[in-house]
């Protein structure tokens, strides 16, 4: 018999309730409401009394209303089948909802358990196993989704029967598995795991090395991510976060994607439903919505639930990373999960930290973006999950507390600057502000020397010095006045200018410009050096802006034109035509 | 208010507070309606038996033995097309001395759409504002507001958008507006002949403030019955939230909550999300369309209030007064439509999104011509042909009185290109110049 409770006081979406046995912390229960169970789950527990935070609207409980301990906490359900699906923050399957409103207590399966998936053995009875070993796979779509030994499984055991090839439903037995004290355990498609704990079935956790090709320049060319990485955007409304966040879901040189709308708007979430479906991953030629799963809790649906979405998100990406895949998270907006974190801390009367934010709150946010991570699988392969935030920081203000938490967890920094945004200069990184630390792990350094060119990560500083003494010139000029600084002044400003408008700059609804694989970026970045690296003579300062803007025209033509294609080079041989009329 | 046998009837009240009071009861609801010595209030927090209750209309005079009536349910609005032509108070009782509504009972503040279930908005609404048209179109299933100060005719412009967005039912929720211009608005709808549309939920400056806490999901209910049920296209009108997010305010307060930023409550986001994404394209044609008032304190936007709205909202919209020309305006550069993207070009003439660029593109050169001479430096003949651009454009189609079709506003653009520049500074498409562009005089 399981524990009950009875609701003995109810705040908004905070319930007390009085518990007759053994209560856990995080552990999920079900208020029975009328005939509707709605759930919850257990935050704070003082004597007898258990706090849980509804996922749903409480309106019409009452005191006395029973409650169903389930004796496990925040479950979701991982299986093949997940691939393009549209869930909650809890997992329900949007889709198999009816009516077009949520009805509240109405929970749906996220797995299809009527489909049969064709079934390939991967290991032989007899074999050796530990937790997450792979026992066989299932094409799902185009990903090979590896059907593992539970991962709550402890120490060694062995297979004792294993399905032959054949099609089987998630629920058909694939496997048992003895250990040595005897005891045998049926394994299936299907396992469960609280979302709040991490999968660490794996080797180690090395450090990242190597470089994600997002295709967005700003990003791979200045302040590039490594692949297991961490980063966010903090950006004020209006600064084109989710036009930054859809660029990296389209392009991002990743097996999967897992998308976390979480608090942000639902008309944003229509869009990638209905864009996603026609889009071609430029990759593999698949559409798009075969490789993505997105998790969409918009900021109308329950607040709790809202907080559990990123952790529903997390532990999806874990599950494919065990697989051996590259799982590319993004979550829009992690400010709204802090929101959700600071109604609950305040409806608990717990003493606030800055801005009421629960003191915690930093902690809560390195725990999380510390499950990300390039990892070693026991059988050799690798996964990873690079996971890439935004923030809404109140105000636009970048010293706010989920700004400042996550600046410390977090490895890569792309601040958006509303000046750049006024300015139509998207994406609107800033680039001096933002920062990649994976630029000085030595191991990465390698890796770029090693794929794009020897000294590349120097020749990434040397852009960014440009840009900083480009900055540092405009300001002398707009202090002074165009004639009141030397003409030498007029060139930097300028030099900066072409990195922006060519390199920084990108147009992400061009077909061509949206997305710049690597070695284009290389060469891109290699002209625009040889730009930079160039005396130029001019008798006044006139005379500099009009002859940069051309030759920023003509880079930018060429950035819309296929790659090495007729029209490239003729635009790139009028370039050079122009720069050698001019050079010193 | 007279008793009825089921209900339950409290009179030991034991504390009392500004807005709120609580109460020794049993087998209360969540969010349940009660009455408190005949006023209207809504439990808000169950402790044991310790039941706390809002007033909506304040506790002054209220004694310790009040006599509380609980209902035994939420709030609820009666709909039906009764609705269409009415004027209630936040409660949904009459307050044109009509007969009280006959309908489906239904609870405010019901769930929210599944997201999978909802359409790209995708439908232009024509204003005739070529501000709003041309530069900012709106589009149906969007929630916009306006961004504006206490002294800007906001509530003038929304009329004016509302009259001539061509939607099927109008609904105006009023928060904290002043009698003035509650009598303006009822005066212009029905001297328009479209009183017959309209359904008007008012709280007024005279009302107690944590009634309007009330008033946008009531809006929102009758709009769903509109949209959903109906399959119509429900135009909702608020103003103004900011005096509606100061309530929240004053209740969280008198809760003992912890304040965040500004004084806000810590849910203000989630609150004000919950209002605007009722917007909704729906499947079945109709669609809630949400444009509000959001009064700003000196034009400050990095207040809580504005701060979360515009992350919420999809874009939103900005009133500036012209001094050179002496109108009202939509600012261009700050006013901002996120979706209309999903319109122009596509719904409208292909030249639209190019045209439009083009003329804030050379606005801002004039913006800039205009500091250069104040700050004392020589202007160029280019300069001096943007600022004469800027007062024309700024007249003929940014004025908030102008009144014309896309179309026209697009002739128009081109008419003052081809009079002030030469096609090279204009960069437009060499398709749509060859089109457009006017014969030279």
């Amino acid at each position: 018999m399981s524990t009950q409770g009875k609701v003995v006081g109810i705040v908004s979406n905070l319930v007390t309730i009085e518990v007759d046995g053994p209560v856990g912390q995080n552990e999920v229960c079900y208020i029975n409401l009328k005939g509707t169970e709605l759930m919850a789950e257990v935050i704070k527990i003082r004597g007898k009394r258990a706090f849980a935070q509804v996922f749903e609207s409480t309106r019409g409980m009452r005191t006395g209303d029973t409650v169903r301990f389930t004796g496990h906490m925040l479950e979701v359900t991982l299986g093949p089948g997940m691939l393009s699906q549209k869930y909650d923050g809890l997992q329900n399957d949007l889709e198999k909802m009816e009516g077009v409103f949520l009805k509240r207590g109405q929970y749906t399966d996220p797995l299809d358990r009527v489909k049969k998936w064709h079934f390939t053995p991967l290991a032989k009875v007899g074999d050796k196993v530990k937790a997450a070993s792979w026992l066989g796979e299932v094409k799902e779509g185009w990903v090979p989704h590896k059907i593992m030994v539970p991962f709550d499984i402890k120490g060694e055991w062995t297979i004792a029967s294993l399905a032959s090839a054949g099609d089987y439903t998630v629920d058909d037995v694939m496997a048992t598995i003895k250990n040595a004290a005897g005891e045998e355990k049926k394994v299936t498609m299907t396992m469960k795991w609280p979302v709040k704990v991490e999968v660490t079935g794996y080797k180690d956790k090395p450090r990242p090395f190597k470089i994600m090709e997002t295709g967005v320049r700003t990003i791979d060319t200045l302040n590039p991510i490594a692949e297991g990485g961490t980063g966010f955007i903090p950006g004020p409304f209006g600064c084109g976060k989710t036009v930054l966040q859809h660029a990296l879901a389209k392009y991002a040189e990743a097996d999967l994607i897992i998308i976390v709308a979480c608090g942000e708007r639902a008309n944003e979430v229509v869009e990638i439903f209905s864009t996603f479906p026609e889009l071609d991953d430029p990759r593999t030629g698949r559409k798009l919505s075969e490789r993505t799963i997105i998790i969409c809790n918009t900021s109308n649906m329950p607040v709790a639930a809202r907080e559990a979405s990123v952790y529903t998100g997390m532990t999806i990406a874990e599950y494919y990373r065990m697989m051996g895949l590259k799982v590319l998270l993004l979550a829009d907006s992690t400010s709204r999960w802090a929101q959700a974190l600071r109604e609950m801390s305040n409806r608990m009367e717990e003493l606030p930290g800055p801005d009421a934010f629960p003191m915690d709150l930093s902690a809560i946010i390195s725990s999380f973006y510390a499950r990300a991570g390039y990892v070693n699988l026991n059988n050799g392969k690798s996964g990873s999950i690079t996971f890439i935030g935004t923030v809404s920081p109140a105000g636009g203000n970048l010293k706010e507390p989920v700004v400042e938490s996550t600046k410390k967890a977090a490895r890569c920094f792309y601040a958006l600057a509303q000046p750049r945004a006024d300015s139509k200069r998207y994406p609107a990184v800033d680039p001096i502000d933002s920062y990649s630390k994976y630029l000085e792990y030595p191991e990465v350094v390698a890796y770029l020397d090693s794929t794009v060119e020897k000294g590349w990560a120097d020749k990434v500083m040397r852009l960014k010095d440009i840009l900083l003494r480009g900055r540092e010139a405009q300001d002398q000029i707009n202090i002074l006045g165009d004639d009141g600084v030397p003409v030498n002044y007029h060139i930097l400003f300028n030099k900066s200018e072409v990195i922006d408008f060519v390199i920084l700059q990108q147009d992400a609804f061009d077909k061509i410009d949206a997305s710049t694989p690597l070695p284009r970026q290389k060469f891109m970045v290699d002209l625009v050096l040889g730009i930079c690296d160039s005396d130029f003579n001019f008798d006044s300062f006139e005379l500099v802006s009009a002859y940069f803007k051309k030759l920023i025209n003509l880079m930018k033509q060429m950035n819309y034109q296929e790659f090495e294609s007729d029209s490239f080079n003729s635009l790139k041989e009028q370039l050079m035509a122009m720069i050698a009329e001019r050079r010193a | 208010m007279n008793t009825k046998a089921f209900q339950k009837v409290y009179t030991k009240i034991e504390n009392i507070t500004k807005a709120t009071c609580t109460v020794k009861a049993q087998g209360i609801t969540n969010e349940e309606m009660a009455y408190v010595d005949g006023r209207p209030a809504q439990v808000v927090k169950i402790d044991g038996e310790a039941v706390t209750l809002q007033i909506f209309t304040g506790t002054q005079g209220i004694a310790t033995n009040a006599e509380v009536v609980f209902t035994g349910k939420p709030p609820t609005l009666k709909v039906s097309d009764e609705l269409k032509g009415r004027f209630f108070n936040p409660f949904g009782h009459p307050i044109d001395g009509g007969p009280e509504v006959n309908g489906k009972e239904v609870e405010i503040g019901g769930p929210s759409c599944n997201p999978v279930r909802r359409q790209e908005p995708s439908e232009l609404i024509a204003t005739g504002i070529a501000g709003i048209d041309m530069n900012n179109t709106l589009v149906t299933g969007q929630k916009i507001p306006f961004f504006a100060d206490a002294d800007q005719p906001y509530n003038s412009v929304m009329a004016t958008v509302a009259l001539r967005a061509q939607a099927d039912i109008i609904i105006l929720g009023g928060m904290g507006m002043s009698n003035d211009d509650f009598l303006f608005f009822r005066q212009l709808f029905e001297n328009a002949g479209a009183l017959d549309r309209i359904v008007c939920f008012m709280n007024t400056t005279g009302d107690p403030p944590v009634e309007r806490l009330l008033v946008p999901d009531m809006c929102l209910t009758a709009a769903e019955y509109f949209a959903v049920e109906k399959g119509q296209k429900v135009l909702c009108l608020l103003t103004d939230m900011t005096l509606y997010a100061d309530a929240l305010a004053i209740v969280s307060n008198r809760m003992d909550q912890i304040p965040s930023k500004d004084s806000m409550p810590g849910s203000l986001y989630s609150d004000l999300a919950k209002i605007y994404e009722k917007a909704a394209q729906f499947p079945n044609g109709g669609s809630i369309t949400l444009v509000a008032v959001t009064t700003l304190n000196g034009g400050d936007i990095t207040h809580a209030i504005p701060d979360n709205t515009g992350y919420i909202t999809e874009g939103q919209l900005y009133l500036r007064r012209d001094t050179d020309v002496s109108k009202v305006i939509i600012d261009p550069f700050r006013s901002l439509s996120r979706l209309k993207q999903q319109v122009i070009g596509k719904k409208t003439r292909a030249d639209h999104p190019q045209v439009m660029n083009a003329a804030v593109r050379l606005y801002a050169d004039a913006a800039s011509a205009k500091t250069k001479l104040e700050n004392g430096f020589d202007l160029s003949d280019y300069d001096r042909r943007t600022l004469e651009f800027a007062k024309e454009y700024s007249e003929k189609l940014l004025a908030i009185d102008v009144n014309i079709k896309v179309d026209e506003m697009l002739d128009t653009a081109w008419r003052l290109f081809g009079k002030y520049f030469t096609k090279d500074e204009v960069a437009i498409k060499q398709v749509f110049t060859e089109k457009y562009w006017p014969a030279e005089k």
